[in-house]
C-alpha cells in the first residue's frame, strides 16, 4: 500500500512591515510549497481620503496634497491636477513655465527611475546600486529645494504656471566644522552659477552615472537569474490588464503620452520611446535606464531653451494666480484680488475635466468635476501604480515566492499613490 | 471634414443605438451617458467595434451627486464615470452610468470585458456603496477591516464617526465616537457668473 501524504497548502502573510513590501503592502499569499497559487494584496493602510480632502478645500489649497500621493514623482502629480484646473478655467500657460515643467517632469522622472532603481536592485540582493541612485537624487533634490524650498513635496507648479521663475544663483554649501575648506571648495564647484548651470552640469555627467548602474547590474549574472523570464506580460494581457508607462512599453507596445497625446511642450522635444521585448523584469528594467537617459536628454533641451528666453512665469489673470508682492502692497485693487485668492480661492466654471501625464510610473490621471464652486464637487485621481498592483496576482501565480519581491520591485509601486 | 470628436460621437451614436442616452463633447472631451440596463454589452461594443476600439479601460470612478451645485441636481444621485482610451484610435471617451435605485444603487460589473475594472470596482464599492453585480469578489479594499458606512458619500462626515486611540487600562486599541467637531474654514460658495469682474 502506498501512502500518499496529505499536502495542503498554506496561507501566509507578507508584510505590512516588510522592508520588500516597499511600504505598507500586505500580501497573503497562497502557497504549494513555495510556488505561490494565488496572491491576495490588502492596500489602504495608508488611506487619507485624499479625494475627499480636497472636495473640502479650495483648488489651491488641496495642490499640495498632490506631491503626497506618489512621493517619489511630486511634480508630475502636480502637473496633472494643474492641467486639469487649466482645462476647466479655460486658460493658456505662459511658454516659459511650460519649458519649466517639462523640465522638472523630466528631472522628477530620474529621481524616480533611480530611487525604482536603488530599492528594486536592494530587493533583488544587490547593495550597491542603492548608495550610487542616492548620490544623484541628493543633487536633483538640491534642485527642487532650489526653485522651491522643498526638498520633496515642492508645491511648485500653480494652475496657471509656476509659482516662480528659477533663481538666478544656486545655494551653495556653507562652512561646518564637518569638513575642511578643500572638501567645501568641491562641493560648492558646480554651484557657482545660476540654477541652470548647475543643472546644465549634471545633465553632462548624468550619462556616466548611467553608465557606473549598468555595469553593476545589466551583464550581472545574479540580476539575471532573478529578472530574466520573471513576471512576463504578453502585450494583449498588458493592455487588457490597463498596464501603462513602463509596465506597457516593457511588454512591446510603443505607447507614452509624451509622444502619443503630447501635452505642455512635449512636441517640440526630441526624445525616443524605448520599449522591450518579452515583457519580463529584466525587459522593463532596461525600459527605465533607457528612460533615464532620454529623461536627461530632454532636460539638455529646456537649458539650453530657458537660457535664451526669459518671459512670464504664470498667468496675469489675478483670479487665478496672486498679483506681485510689490503692486499687492501699493495698490488697492491688487490687494484686493490677493485677499479674495488666498481666502475664497479661485471659482472654477462648471464642468468636468480628465488631464493626463505620463507619469514615470504611467498614465496619472485627474478627473475633475466642478459645479462651479470654490472647491471642487469631485476629485477622482487615477495612480498607475494601483492598476499595477492589482495585476500582482496575475503576475506571480506560478512563480517562487522569492520571486514577488522582484514582480513587486518592476511594478513600481508606491503607497501614496495606491491608497491615496 | 469632421474632426476627430465629431468622427468619435457619430461612430458612439451608430454603435449604441437605444441604450445611449446624449452624447456631449466639452472642453475637447466627449462623454456618452449610457443606461445602467445595457452597460455591459454597450462596454462590449465599444471594446470590440472596429471604429471605436477602446481596449483599454484607464480609470471608474463613482460620483455621489446628491448635494451638486447646492442642491440643484435632481437626477439619479450615485454614478460610475468610466474613463476609457483607444491604443489604436489614439481617443479617450468619459462613459457615465447613473444607478437607478438611491437607496440600494446597483450597476452591472464590466470585470469580463476589462479585467483591470476589479479593483477599481471595489474601491467604488467600498468608498460609494455602489454595487456592482457580476463582480467576481466584491471587497472592501481601500478602508479598514471591519469599517462601516461608504466614506466618500456626500453625508459622511469628513472626520468620520469613530476615532482610535491606545486604552492603558484595557491594554489594547479602542474605537470610541469622534471627539473633534467638525469645522469648515473655508467656505463652500457658488458665485454668479462674471462675479468680481471689472467689465461685469
Amino acid at each position: 500500500m502506498i501512502v500518499v501524504a496529505e499536502i495542503r497548502n498554506y496561507t501566509m502573510n507578507f508584510g505590512p512591515q516588510h522592508p520588500a513590501a516597499h511600504g505598507v503592502l500586505r500580501l497573503v499569499l497562497e502557497l504549494d510549497g513555495e510556488v505561490i497559487e494565488r496572491a491576495d494584496p490588502h492596500i489602504g493602510l495608508l488611506h487619507r481620503a485624499t479625494e475627499k480632502l480636497a472636495e473640502n478645500k479650495t483648488y489651491l489649497q488641496s495642490l499640495p496634497y498632490m506631491d503626497r500621493l506618489d512621493y517619489v514623482s511630486m511634480m508630475c502629480n502636480e502637473h496633472a491636477y494643474c492641467m486639469a484646473v487649466e482645462r476647466l478655467l479655460g486658460i493658456d500657460v505662459p511658454e516659459r513655465a511650460q519649458y519649466i515643467r517639462v523640465m522638472f517632469d523630466e528631472i522628477t522622472r530620474i529621481l524616480n527611475h533611480l530611487l525604482w532603481l536603488g530599492a528594486h536592485a536592494l530587493d533583488v540582493g544587490a547593495m550597491t546600486p542603492f548608495l550610487y541612485t542616492f548620490r544623484e537624487r541628493e543633487d536633483l533634490f538640491d534642485v527642487y529645494e532650489a526653485v522651491s524650498g522643498a526638498r520633496m513635496h515642492a508645491a511648485y507648479y500653480r494652475p496657471g504656471g509656476v509659482y516662480r521663475d528659477l533663481p538666478d544663483r544656486m545655494p551653495q554649501y556653507q562652512p561646518s566644522r564637518l569638513r575642511n575648506a578643500r572638501a567645501l571648495e568641491r562641493l560648492n564647484e558646480n554651484r557657482q552659477g545660476s540654477l541652470l548651470d548647475f543643472i546644465d552640469d549634471f545633465y553632462r555627467r548624468f550619462p556616466k552615472c548611467v553608465d557606473e548602474y549598468e555595469v553593476l547590474l545589466t551583464d550581472n549574472r545574479i540580476w539575471k537569474q532573478r529578472t530574466v523570464g520573471i513576471g512576463v506580460v504578453t502585450p494583449e494581457r498588458a493592455i487588457a490588464l490597463g498596464f501603462t508607462g513602463p509596465m506597457l512599453r516593457g511588454s512591446g507596445v510603443p505607447w507614452d503620452l509624451r509622444k502619443k497625446q503630447p501635452y505642455a511642450v512635449y512636441d517640440r522635444m526630441r526624445f525616443d520611446i524605448p520599449v522591450g521585448v518579452t515583457g519580463d523584469c529584466y525587459d522593463r528594467y532596461l525600459v527605465r535606464i533607457e528612460e533615464m537617459r532620454q529623461s536627461n536628454r530632454i532636460v539638455g533641451q529646456c537649458v539650453e531653451w530657458l537660457r535664451a528666453n526669459p518671459g512670464p512665469v504664470i498667468v496675469d489673470n489675478h483670479k487665478i494666480a496672486p498679483p506681485d508682492r510689490e503692486s499687492m502692497k501699493t495698490n488697492m485693487e491688487e490687494l484686493i484680488h490677493h485677499f479674495k485668492l488666498f481666502t475664497e480661492g479661485m471659482h472654477v466654471p462648471l464642468g468636468e475635466a480628465y488631464a493626463v501625464v505620463e507619469q514615470p510610473k504611467g498614465e496619472f490621471g485627474v478627473y475633475i468635476i466642478s459645479d462651479g464652486a470654490n472647491k471642487p464637487y469631485r476629485v477622482k485621481l487615477r495612480a498607475p501604480d494601483y492598476v499595477h498592483l492589482s495585476a500582482l496576482d496575475e503576475m506571480s501565480r506560478g512563480h517562487m515566492i522569492a520571486d514577488v519581491v522582484a514582480i513587486m520591485g518592476t511594478q513600481d509601486v508606491v503607497f501614496g499613490s495606491i491608497d491615496r | 471634414m469632421a474632426t476627430k470628436l465629431e468622427t468619435l460621437a457619430a461612430a458612439l451614436s451608430a454603435a449604441l443605438g437605444e441604450a445611449l442616452v446624449h452624447v456631449t463633447t466639452d472642453r475637447g472631451e466627449v462623454t456618452a451617458v449610457v443606461r445602467a440596463k445595457g452597460l455591459g454589452e454597450c462596454m462590449r461594443e465599444l471594446r470590440d467595434r472596429p471604429e471605436l476600439r477602446f481596449d483599454m479601460l484607464i480609470d471608474v470612478c463613482g460620483v455621489d451627486y446628491s448635494t451638486y451645485g447646492d442642491g440643484a441636481w435632481d437626477g439619479a444621485r450615485f454614478a460610475a464615470v468610466y474613463h476609457l482610451l483607444s491604443l489604436a484610435h489614439n481617443w479617450r471617451l468619459r462613459v457615465r452610468a447613473f444607478a437607478d435605485d438611491d437607496g440600494f444603487p446597483v450597476l452591472p460589473s464590466v470585470v469580463d470585458v476589462w479585467p483591470s475594472a476589479n479593483w477599481f470596482e471595489r474601491e467604488a464599492f467600498d468608498l460609494y456603496g455602489i454595487v456592482f453585480d457580476g463582480h467576481p469578489d466584491l471587497r472592501r479594499l481601500l478602508t479598514d477591516y471591519g469599517f462601516v458606512g461608504h466614506p466618500f458619500r456626500k453625508d459622511f462626515p469628513l472626520s468620520g464617526h469613530v476615532e482610535m486611540r491606545y486604552d492603558p487600562e484595557q491594554r489594547r486599541v479602542i474605537y470610541q465616537p469622534v471627539s473633534i467637531e467638525p469645522r469648515e474654514i473655508t467656505p463652500r460658495i457658488i458665485r454668479e457668473e462674471k462675479y468680481g469682474d471689472r467689465r461685469g
